[in-house]
């Protein structure tokens, strides 16, 4: 039982129900599982199987398919696809840790409620609410060269014009940015969530012992809110695979590749290029690296939480 | 000290908050500007204001249309996933038998492997069930939710067993206990994932733009893209402005509106 479990009062004990005989109790647990398990099938596993198959089909059109790793052959000779893979280790590097160090400092500063923190809370959560072309539609105005709005205040402090989104060397940064922007609010929410379950007792003795600010943070609040980084970090990994509508709308992927993140280049491929094959050849790769760093992620952290406790 | 350190953070924390604004300061304010001025990027433009820009940009778009569209699909999904959530959640947090863990895990596989990313397969699949450019088509991936699931799970362990035990002994069924005893009081849960679910489909976009083709099923994210672009070509930042301000308001308001409730929702440590 982790801590979360615990500190919520929640009890293990099992159900007058399940100590039936072992024949009824698969019955309450198949029907209210199967309407989920159904659809997961139809979208979840039975597509894992289908991208699989579609990888190994060589050949554009259906009928003249031999199996073979010939689309592999080809994604890892693909230039492309290796910037597309660099670069989304960039990006999710770029996004994932200032993001959530920047949404625990904010739930932090701002975990006591009053109108004042609830008004600086809002402005935080905003970008939350709105979609990712929306952010990049404001954004392809504020990192506009010239007349845009970072570059108009920028040349009133006296600073030259940057081509943000046009320039290799800055576009992806500028990518960054906006992901920053857009998910800082909504790890905020769930770090708040998880100071409200540490229990105020606990950080209060510490004070009477002596354990300065800091100290309290390591010792009592991070290992409390083990379990809120158990799911905050496979959600930020995630979103560091699948938030591309920006690179969709904003760059294509450019200039030169410098914006290209892998779910772009699938995107490209099956989209645009028609390229099933390798569309599909990516798309198996991506989600095994995902399902590792993710499944990776989880466990050192249910390790840290079981530890602590 | 501790009061100095506490003031402190509390500016900090200002600070990035107002930054954090900035992008929304200037949506409202650039979409309230007619025509095409120097000084677009300015916060504090003298003026003159009207809302002419609204005009245009809901005349050149498609809007009530994409509205209607966003909202049938954010609606279905939610009612089939409150269903399904409820059920599964039930069965994760309060059955026991040899495997459930096993079972749990695979459920939380879907919260990696979401359609956006598996576009390939689906898009194969959808042509396969006919529901490829249908706005079914693209709910259909989300009637389960390992993300509803999981957080039902949690909401449904924090609530005492004495509340199910008694209603047991007075020889309630599953079905029953879980429609008039848990969800009632794991209505924080609910709400939060409600919460998350429309917000997640009202902003989506990579994947109905790939499960749809035809104008007439567009939802507001496709739609707004393609409206986007024709006004940056021309340079109308304006109109951009406020047709970006149509796409975000409605869940920009009801958040203003219910904002405790917004914010509390996902804080649920009420087991009151």
């Amino acid at each position: 039982m982790s801590i979360g479990e615990r500190a919520l009062g929640a009890s293990t004990r099992p159900l007058p129900v399940t100590r039936g005989r072992p024949r009824r109790r698969w019955l309450p647990v198949l029907a209210l599982l199967a309407p989920s398990l159904v659809f997961l099938a139809l979208f979840t596993y039975g597509p894992v199987v289908r991208v699989i198959g579609q990888s190994l089909i060589i050949g554009r059109f259906a009928g003249d398919g031999t199996i073979g790793f010939g689309n592999y052959h080809r994604l890892f000779a693909d230039p492309h696809f290796a910037r597309a893979a660099l670069n989304n280790l960039v990006y999710a590097a770029g996004t994932i840790v200032p993001s959530l160090v920047l949404a625990l400092a904010l739930a932090l500063a701002l975990r006591e409620t009053n109108r004042f923190t609830a008004l600086l809370r809002t402005f935080v959560v905003m970008p939350l609410l709105i979609p990712l072309v929306a952010a990049a539609a404001l954004f392809s105005f504020i990192l506009l060269p010239g007349e845009g709005l970072l570059d108009f205040y920028l040349h009133k402090l006296g600073i030259g014009m940057v081509n943000w989104l046009g320039d290799p060397d800055y576009a992806l940064g500028a990518v960054i940015a906006i992901t920053v922007w857009k998910n800082t609010g909504y790890y905020m929410l769930f770090f708040l969530a998880g100071l409200a379950g540490v229990p105020q007792d606990l950080v209060d003795a510490a004070t009477i012992d002596g354990a300065g600010t800091w100290r309290r943070l390591r010792s009592i609040v991070l290992p409390l809110l083990g379990p809120t980084f158990g799911f905050v970090v496979p959600i930020a990994l995630l979103n560091a695979l699948t938030q591309v509508d920006h690179v969709v709308t904003m760059t294509q992927g450019g200039p030169s590749d410098a914006t290209s993140l892998l779910l772009y280049y699938i995107y490209q491929q099956a989209a645009q290029n028609n390229d099933t094959g390798l569309a599909a050849a990516a798309t198996v790769i991506s989600v095994a690296a995902l399902l590792t760093l993710t499944l990776t992620s989880f466990r050192l952290i249910e390790r840290g939480v079981h530890y602590e406790s | 000290m501790r009061v100095d350190g506490r003031h402190l953070a509390l500016l900090a924390a200002s600070a990035a908050a107002l930054l954090w604004a900035v992008p929304f300061a200037w949506m409202a304010v650039a979409s309230l500007r007619p025509g095409v001025p120097p000084d677009i990027a300015s916060l504090t433009p003298a003026g003159p204001f009207s809302l002419g820009n609204f005009a245009l940009a809901w005349t050149s778009g498609d809007f009530p249309l994409w509205y209607l569209n966003t909202i049938v699909m954010c609606g279905g999904i939610l009612a089939v996933q409150l269903a399904t959530v409820s059920m599964a959640g039930y069965a994760f947090a309060r059955l026991s038998f040899p495997g459930l863990d096993l079972i749990f895990s695979a459920f939380l596989l879907q919260l990696l492997l979401i359609p956006p990313l598996l576009i390939v397969p689906n898009l194969a699949t959808l042509v396969s069930l006919h529901l490829y450019d249908s706005l079914l088509g693209v709910m259909a991936p989300y009637f389960a939710s390992a993300f509803g699931v999981f957080l039902m799970r949690q909401t449904f362990r924090a609530i005492p067993r004495d509340f199910e035990e008694a209603a047991m002994l007075d020889g309630a069924s599953i079905p029953v206990l879980i429609r008039h005893v848990l969800l009632p009081l794991a209505r924080p849960g609910l709400v939060a994932f409600s919460i998350v679910s429309v917000t997640a489909h009202w902003n989506e976009f990579l994947w109905p733009l790939m499960a749809l083709s035809s104008p007439s099923h567009q939802v507001l994210t496709v739609g707004l893209a393609s409206f986007a672009s024709g006004a940056e070509a021309g340079s109308a930042w304006g109109v951009v402005a406020a047709g970006t301000f149509l796409v975000a308001a409605p869940l920009l308001i009801l958040f203003l509106v219910f904002q405790r409730r917004f914010v509390s929702s996902f804080i649920f440590s009420g087991i009151k």
